[in-house]
C-alpha cells in the first residue's frame, strides 16, 4: 500500500491527531487534572483550526478515487472546524458542571469523531465511504443527545434520534443498492456514467431515497419531525452542534452527490424534488418557528427554514451556487453559534430557555442581549449584517440558474424572510422592550464563553463587509469543480 | 515643512472628536476644553507650516516653472466602480486649499479658546455637555478640513455631508429648547435637499466624463495661461453636445453641482436655514455659519471654475443668483433687531458677494482679460472668502461676548454698551470698518477686487455690486450704533455688563488684528486659478467711489442711529409694508411653509401615505394572518409520537418518488 496517500488527507490526519490527544488526556492524566480536559481540547483543536487554515492542500484523490480533496473541501472542512472550535468553547464550563463531569472525556471524543465523519462525507467519491461517513457522523451524536442523563426530555432526544436516524440510513441505502443494481458500482463517477441516458421509474425511487436519506441530516421538510423534539431535549452545546455543522457538511456532501452523481443527466428529476422540498422546507419551517416559545426549539424550526434557503445553493447547480453555499454555511456558523451561544450561558445560569424568560433581558445583562440581537438580525438577513450578504449570494447563485421556475422559488424565499423578520425580531423585542418583573438577573459570563461569543460577533459584523471571504470562496469553487 | 503633515492635520481632530466623544464625562469638564484647545493649537501650528511651505516654501515641487502646482500628498484608491472610474480619499493641496487650512484652523482656535468662557456656563449654572460640545467641534473640524483637502468630487460630497452632520449637531446642541430642534432640522432638511441636486450632478458629470478627480477635470495647474481651461475642455469633450431643454448636460450636471453648493452656502432661495441656525451656540455660529462650512459651495464652485468657465449658462445662473442674493441679503439685513440674525444676513449677503465674483471672471465661455489678466474674479473671490472669515468671526464673536454680558439677543437690551465693554466696542468697531470697506482694513482691499472684476464684466454689474457694498456699510454700522450707542444702557440683569474674561477677550484682539492687516496679504500673487500670479494694481476710480459710497452708508447711519431720536421710527412708519416685508424677509419662510405644508403634503404626501397605511400594510396583516392561520393548522403534524414521524417520513419519499415517476415517465 502506498502510505503517501494519507498525505492527501492532512486535516482528518490533524484530527486524528488531536483526537487522539484528549483520548490520551482523558486516559492517563491523573483525576485533579481532568478540569483541565475542556480547555485543552479547546486550546488544541484550535491550533489544529488555525494550521488546518494553512495546510498546503494539494488537490488530487486517494485510495482508488475513493477519496478526493481539492479547495472546496478543504474550505468547507475549515469552516466545520471553526463552528467545532466555537461550539467547544461554548461547552467548556458545561462539561466541567456537576452530573456531567464524570463522562466528560467521552463527550469531546465523541464529538471530535462525528466531526471526522463529516470530513469523509465530504470528502467521499463512493457511497461505501460516504455511508461510513454518515454513520459516524449520526450515531455518536445520539450518544451526545442523551448526555444529560437525568432529564427526561435528554433521553427522548436521544431515543428520537436514533429511531429515525437509523430509518433514514435504512432508506438511504435502500436507494443506493437500487442504484448499485443499475450501475454496477459505488464511485459516484461511474455511476454517472452508467446512468445516463434514459431515466428508468427504478433511478427515480433510487434518487428520491438518497434524498430522502440525507434530508434527514438537513432535516429539510418532511424529512424533519425529530428535530424540535431533539433540539429542545438535547444538552444545548450538542444542539448548536447539531445545527451548525453537522447541517453544514450534510449540505455540502449533498451537494457534491446530487451533482456528481445525478448529475446533468438527471437534473430534471432532482431539481424539481429538491424544488418542493425547498418551497415545503422553508415556508413549514418558518410556520413552526412562529408559534414556539421555548428557544432552543424555536431555533430548531428556524433553521429548517435555514437549511431550506442553503438547498438553493445546491439547486443553482453552478459554481456561485456551491461558493455561496460555503458562504452561507460560514456566516451561519457564526450567527446561530452566537445565538445558542447565549441560550446556553442563560440557561447554565438561570434554566430558563423560553422567550418570556428573555423579557427585560436587555437592563440587566446588555451585552448578551445585544450579542443576540446581532445574531437575529443575521439570521433574519438585515443589512450589513453577515446573513445579509450570504442570502443575497444565495438568490444571486439561484437566479443565475435562469429558468422562471426559480425566479418563483426565489420569490417564495424571499416572501419568508418577511415572515421569518416578524419572530427573529420578537426575540429583539422581548429583550429590549418587554419589561418583566422576573428578569434574568445580572451575571458575568465565563471566560471561554465570552471568547465564543466575540468570535462570534466579530463573524456577523466582518464576514459580510469584508468582501474577500466570499470572493475567495468563490475563487475556490471555480477552480474546484470547472465543470459546475 | 513636509507636506505629508497635512494628513496629522486632518486627522488629529478626527482622533479628538473620537477620545472627547467616546471618553465623554469621564474627562473632566475643564479637562476636555483645554485637551480639545490644545490639540487644536497643533494642529494649527502644522496647517500653518504646510500652508506656508507651500506658499513661501520651494523643493517640493510647488512651483514649477513659476506656476503653482497641485501637491497631491496621499491619494489611494477608495472604491472603484469599474477599471477607470474608481473613488479615491486622498488630501491634495492647491493654492484655495492651503489658504482654507490657514482659515479654518485660525477661526477653529479660536472658537476652541473663546469656548473655553463661553461656555462654562448657562445663566449662572455650569454647561451640561462640554465634552460633548467639544468633540462635536472636532467631528466640525474634521469635516471641514477633510473638505478642502479633497482630490475629487466624491470625497467633497462625503465631506458635504460630514459638515452638514456636525453643522446640525451643533446647532441642535441645546437639545432641550424646542427651537434650536427646530432649526438643526431645518438646515439639515434644507442643505440635504440641495445636496440632493449635488449627488445628481456628481452623478451626470461622472457618467459623461468617465472620472471624479479634480486632476483630470481641470488639471493640476498648468504650465501655460490656460491649461486648467484646457483640461477641462478635454474632460468635457465627450459631453459637448449633447444638450438636454436647451441647456448642455454638463451645463445641468454643473448647475446642479452649483444647488448643491448654494445649500451650504445659503443662497437665495435655499438661504432660509441660515438665520435660524443662530439658534446654536454664538461661537458656533462664528466658526461654522459665518467663517467657514457656509463657504463650502463658494469653494466647491471655485474648484470646479475651469468647467464653469466654459459652460457658460451655469456660469450666469451663479452670477444672478449671487447678484439678487446679495441685495436681498443686505436689505433685510438693514431692518433686524436680533443681531444675531442681522449678522446671518449680512453673511448671506457677503457670500454672494464671493459667488458673484466668481461667476463675473467669464463672459461667453471666455474668460474676461483685465490688463493683461485672467481671472481677477476668482482670486478677488478667494480673497474676500480670507478676509471674511476673519472680520465676520471676529463680529460674531464680539456678538457672544455682547449676548453672554446681557443675556439677550436683542439690540432693544443692549443699547450703549460702550461704556460697558470698551475692548468689545472697538474690535466690533474694527470688524465693522472692515466689513464696509474702509481702508487699511481687510475688507476693503478684497471688495475692492471684486468690484473691479465686476465692472469689467459689465457697467450694471458693477453698480448693482456697489451700491449692496454701500448697503452693507450701512446696516453694519446700524447694528453696531443701536448695541454701543444710542442710549445709555438700561440694566436689566443683576450685574453690569462688562468685558468677558481673557479667554474670550484673547480671540477677540487677534482676530481684530488680523482684520486689520489681512488686506496685505498678496492674495493675487499667491491665489490664482492657473496658478500664475496676476499683476494687479489698485484701481483708484473704482477704489475711490467704493470707499465713498461706504462712507455715505456710514454717515447715514451715524445720522439716524447714534443717538437716540424718531427718525427711524418715522421712517419705518412712512414705509410700514416695506418695513414689514424685509423684517419678515420678504415671506420666504412663509412661502416654503405654504409649498410644504400645503401643497407638497396635501397634495403628495397624504395620497401615499394612505395607500401605505391601508394598501401595503393591510396587505402585510393580511399575510401575517394568513401565515398564522398556517401555522395552527399545520401543528397536528408535529405531535410528538416516532411512528407518525417515521410515518411522515416514508410518505414524503414515496410521494417525491411518485410524483416524479409520473411527471417524467407517463
Amino acid at each position: 500500500m502506498d502510505y503517501s496517500q494519507f498525505l492527501m488527507m492532512p486535516q482528518e490526519m490533524g484530527l486524528l491527531a488531536v483526537f487522539l490527544l484528549v483520548f490520551l488526556y482523558d486516559t492517563f492524566m491523573p483525576e485533579r487534572s481532568q478540569r483541565g480536559l475542556p480547555l485543552f481540547t479547546a486550546i488544541i483543536f484550535g491550533i489544529y483550526t488555525v494550521l488546518s487554515l494553512f495546510v498546503c492542500c494539494t488537490a488530487g484523490t486517494a485510495f482508488g478515487g475513493m477519496f478526493e480533496t481539492n479547495g472546496a473541501t478543504w474550505a468547507i472542512k475549515a469552516i466545520l472546524a471553526a463552528g467545532t472550535f466555537i461550539v467547544l468553547l461554548q461547552a467548556a464550563k458545561w462539561t466541567n458542571s456537576e452530573f456531567v463531569s464524570v463522562r466528560r472525556g467521552e463527550f469531546y471524543e465523541l464529538l471530535l469523531l462525528t466531526l471526522f465523519g463529516m470530513y469523509l462525507m465530504v470528502s467521499a467519491r463512493h457511497f461505501l465511504l460516504f455511508v461510513i461517513g454518515l454513520e459516524t457522523a449520526s450515531l455518536p451524536i445520539a450518544a451526545l443527545a442523551a448526555f444529560e442523563k437525568r432529564y427526561y426530555e435528554s433521553h427522548e432526544a436521544a431515543a428520537k434520534y436514533i429511531f429515525t436516524a437509523v430509518f433514514s440510513s435504512a432508506i438511504f441505502l435502500m436507494g443506493i443498492s437500487f442504484v448499485y443494481g443499475l450501475s454496477g458500482s459505488l464511485y459516484f463517477n461511474d455511476i454517472a456514467m452508467a446512468v445516463a441516458g434514459e431515466p428508468s421509474a427504478l433511478l427515480i425511487v433510487a434518487i428520491a431515497f438518497v434524498i430522502a436519506g440525507v434530508g434527514f441530516k438537513l432535516s429539510l421538510v418532511p424529512f424533519h419531525l425529530w428535530t424540535a423534539d431533539v433540539y429542545q431535549g438535547a444538552p444545548t452545546a450538542v444542539t448548536a452542534y447539531l445545527s451548525v455543522v453537522s447541517k453544514g457538511a450534510a449540505a455540502f456532501s449533498f451537494l457534491i452527490v446530487l451533482v456528481q452523481v445525478f448529475g446533468a443527466a438527471y437534473s430534471d428529476v432532482w431539481e424539481w424534488m429538491l424544488y418542493a422540498l425547498i418551497v415545503l422546507t422553508i415556508t413549514i419551517g418558518n410556520l413552526f418557528a412562529m408559534r414556539q416559545r421555548n428557544l432552543k426549539r424555536f431555533l430548531a424550526f428556524s433553521s429548517i427554514s435555514q437549511a431550506g434557503y442553503i438547498m438553493l445553493g445546491v439547486i443553482a447547480v453552478n459554481a456561485v451556487g456551491m461558493a455561496s453555499l460555503m458562504y452561507y454555511v460560514l456566516v451561519y456558523v457564526f450567527s446561530n453559534l452566537a445565538a445558542f451561544g447565549v441560550i446556553a450561558a442563560i440557561e447554565r445560569v438561570s434554566g430558563k430557555t423560553t422567550i418570556d424568560d428573555y423579557n427585560g433581558l436587555f437592563k440587566t445583562n446588555p451585552w448578551l442581549a445585544f450579542t443576540m440581537m446581532l445574531a437575529m438580525f443575521s439570521l433574519g438577513g438585515i443589512p450589513p449584517f453577515a446573513g445579509f450578504f450570504s442570502k443575497f449570494f444565495i438568490f444571486v447563485g439561484a437566479c443565475q440558474q435562469g429558468s422562471v421556475a426559480i425566479y418563483v422559488l426565489v420569490f417564495i424565499a424571499l416572501l419568508n424572510t418577511i415572515i421569518s423578520l416578524y419572530y427573529y425580531l420578537l426575540v429583539v423585542k422581548a429583550m429590549f422592550i418587554s419589561q418583566d418583573d422576573c428578569v434574568v438577573p445580572a451575571f458575568k459570563s465565563v471566560c471561554t464563553e465570552r471568547v465564543a461569543l466575540v468570535l462570534c460577533t466579530l463573524g456577523i459584523v466582518f464576514l459580510g463587509i469584508v468582501s474577500c471571504f466570499y470572493t475567495r470562496l468563490s475563487d475556490i469553487s471555480v477552480t474546484s469543480f470547472p465543470g459546475l | 515643512m513636509p507636506f505629508s503633515l497635512s494628513i496629522a492635520v486632518v486627522a488629529l481632530p478626527l482622533l479628538m472628536f473620537l477620545v472627547l466623544g467616546l471618553l465623554d464625562d469621564r474627562l473632566g469638564r475643564r479637562a476636555a476644553g483645554v485637551l480639545g484647545t490644545l490639540s487644536m493649537l497643533v494642529v494649527t501650528v502644522m496647517a500653518y507650516g504646510v500652508s506656508l511651505t507651500y506658499f513661501f516654501g520651494t523643493g517640493q515641487g510647488q512651483i514649477i516653472d513659476g506656476v503653482r502646482q497641485t501637491v497631491t500628498v496621499w491619494n489611494p484608491v477608495w472604491l472603484s466602480f469599474t477599471d477607470t472610474l474608481v473613488v479615491r480619499m486622498g488630501v491634495a493641496i492647491d493654492p484655495i486649499a492651503a489658504m482654507m487650512l490657514i482659515v479654518i484652523t485660525t477661526v477653529s482656535l479660536m472658537v476652541h479658546l473663546y469656548s473655553l468662557g463661553y461656555m462654562s456656563n448657562h445663566e449662572g449654572e455650569p454647561e451640561k455637555g462640554y465634552q460633548r460640545y467639544y468633540a462635536f467641534l472636532g467631528l466640525f473640524t474634521f469635516s471641514m478640513l477633510g473638505l478642502v483637502v479633497a482630490t475629487n468630487l466624491f470625497q467633497i460630497f462625503i465631506f458635504f455631508e460630514m459638515v452638514g452632520v456636525s453643522s446640525y449637531l451643533l446647532i441642535g446642541f441645546y437639545y432641550h429648547l424646542p427651537a434650536a430642534v427646530h432649526a438643526s432640522k431645518k438646515a439639515f432638511i434644507v442643505t440635504r435637499l440641495a445636496d440632493l441636486f449635488f449627488l445628481l450632478g456628481i452623478m451626470i458629470m461622472s457618467f459623461y466624463t468617465g472620472t471624479f478627480d479634480f486632476d483630470a477635470l481641470v488639471g493640476t495647474g498648468g504650465a501655460a495661461a490656460h491649461t486648467a481651461l484646457g483640461t477641462a475642455h478635454t474632460a468635457l469633450g465627450t459631453a459637448h453636445g449633447a444638450t438636454f431643454m436647451g441647456l448642455s448636460v454638463m451645463g445641468w450636471a454643473l448647475t446642479f453641482i452649483f444647488i448643491g453648493g448654494a445649500g451650504k452656502s445659503a443662497m437665495y432661495p435655499l438661504h432660509i436655514w441660515l438665520p435660524d441656525a443662530m439658534e446654536g451656540p454664538t461661537p458656533v455660529s462664528a466658526l461654522i455659519h459665518a467663517a467657514t462650512m457656509v463657504v463650502a459651495g463658494v469653494y466647491l464652485v471655485a474648484k470646479l471654475f475651469p468647467l464653469y468657465v466654459i459652460e457658460q449658462g451655469a456660469m450666469d445662473i451663479i452670477a444672478v443668483t449671487g447678484a439678487f442674493t446679495a441685495f436681498y441679503a443686505a436689505a433685510v439685513a438693514c431692518v433686524q433687531s436680533d443681531i444675531k440674525r442681522a449678522l446671518a444676513f449680512s453673511t448671506i449677503s457677503q457670500i454672494a458677494f464671493m459667488m458673484t465674483s466668481l461667476a463675473v471672471s467669464s463672459a461667453s465661455g471666455e474668460l474676461i482679460e483685465i490688463h493683461g489678466d485672467y481671472g481677477l474674479g476668482y482670486m478677488a473671490s478667494m480673497f474676500h472668502l480670507f478676509t471674511h472669515a476673519m472680520f465676520k468671526a471676529l463680529l460674531f464673536l464680539c456678538a457672544g461676548a455682547i449676548i453672554h454680558a446681557v443675556g439677550s439677543n436683542e439690540n432693544s437690551m443692549m443699547h450703549g454698551l460702550h461704556k460697558h465693554m470698551p475692548i468689545t466696542s472697538i474690535a466690533f468697531l474694527i470688524g465693522c470698518l472692515a466689513i464696509a470697506g474702509i481702508p487699511p482694513f481687510a475688507g476693503f482691499w478684497s471688495k475692492d477686487e471684486i468690484l473691479v472684476a465686476c465692472y469689467h464684466k459689465g457697467l450694471g454689474w458693477g453698480l448693482w455690486m456697489s451700491m449692496v457694498a454701500g448697503l452693507t456699510a450701512f446696516y453694519m454700522f446700524r447694528t453696531y450704533l443701536l448695541i454701543f450707542f444710542w442710549s445709555e444702557h438700561k440694566q436689566h440683569g443683576h450685574h453690569a455688563p462688562a468685558d468677558a474674561p481673557w479667554t474670550m477677550t484673547l480671540p477677540l484682539i487677534i482676530l481684530s488684528c488680523i482684520s486689520i492687516v489681512a488686506g496685505f496679504v498678496p492674495a493675487h500673487k499667491l491665489v490664482t486659478f492657473d496658478g500664475e500670479p496676476l499683476h494687479t494694481s489698485l484701481d483708484w476710480t473704482v477704489a475711490g467711489s467704493s470707499v465713498a459710497i461706504a462712507l455715505i452708508g456710514i454717515g447715514l447711519a451715524f445720522k439716524l442711529y447714534y443717538k437716540e431720536n424718531d427718525a427711524p421710527a418715522r421712517m419705518k412708519a412712512a414705509a410700514t409694508g416695506l418695513w414689514t416685508a424685509a423684517y419678515k424677509r420678504f415671506y420666504m419662510d412663509e412661502l416654503y411653509q405654504f409649498i410644504t405644508h400645503k401643497i407638497i403634503f396635501q397634495c403628495v404626501s397624504k395620497p401615499i401615505a394612505w395607500f401605505d397605511r391601508k394598501v401595503i400594510d393591510g396587505a402585510m396583516n393580511l399575510m401575517g394572518t394568513v401565515t398564522q392561520y398556517c401555522a395552527s393548522a399545520v401543528r397536528p403534524l408535529q405531535a410528538g409520537k416516532i411512528q407518525g414521524y417515521v410515518m411522515t417520513y416514508l410518505i414524503g419519499a414515496l410521494v417525491l418518488a411518485v410524483a416524479l415517476i409520473v411527471c417524467v415517465l407517463v
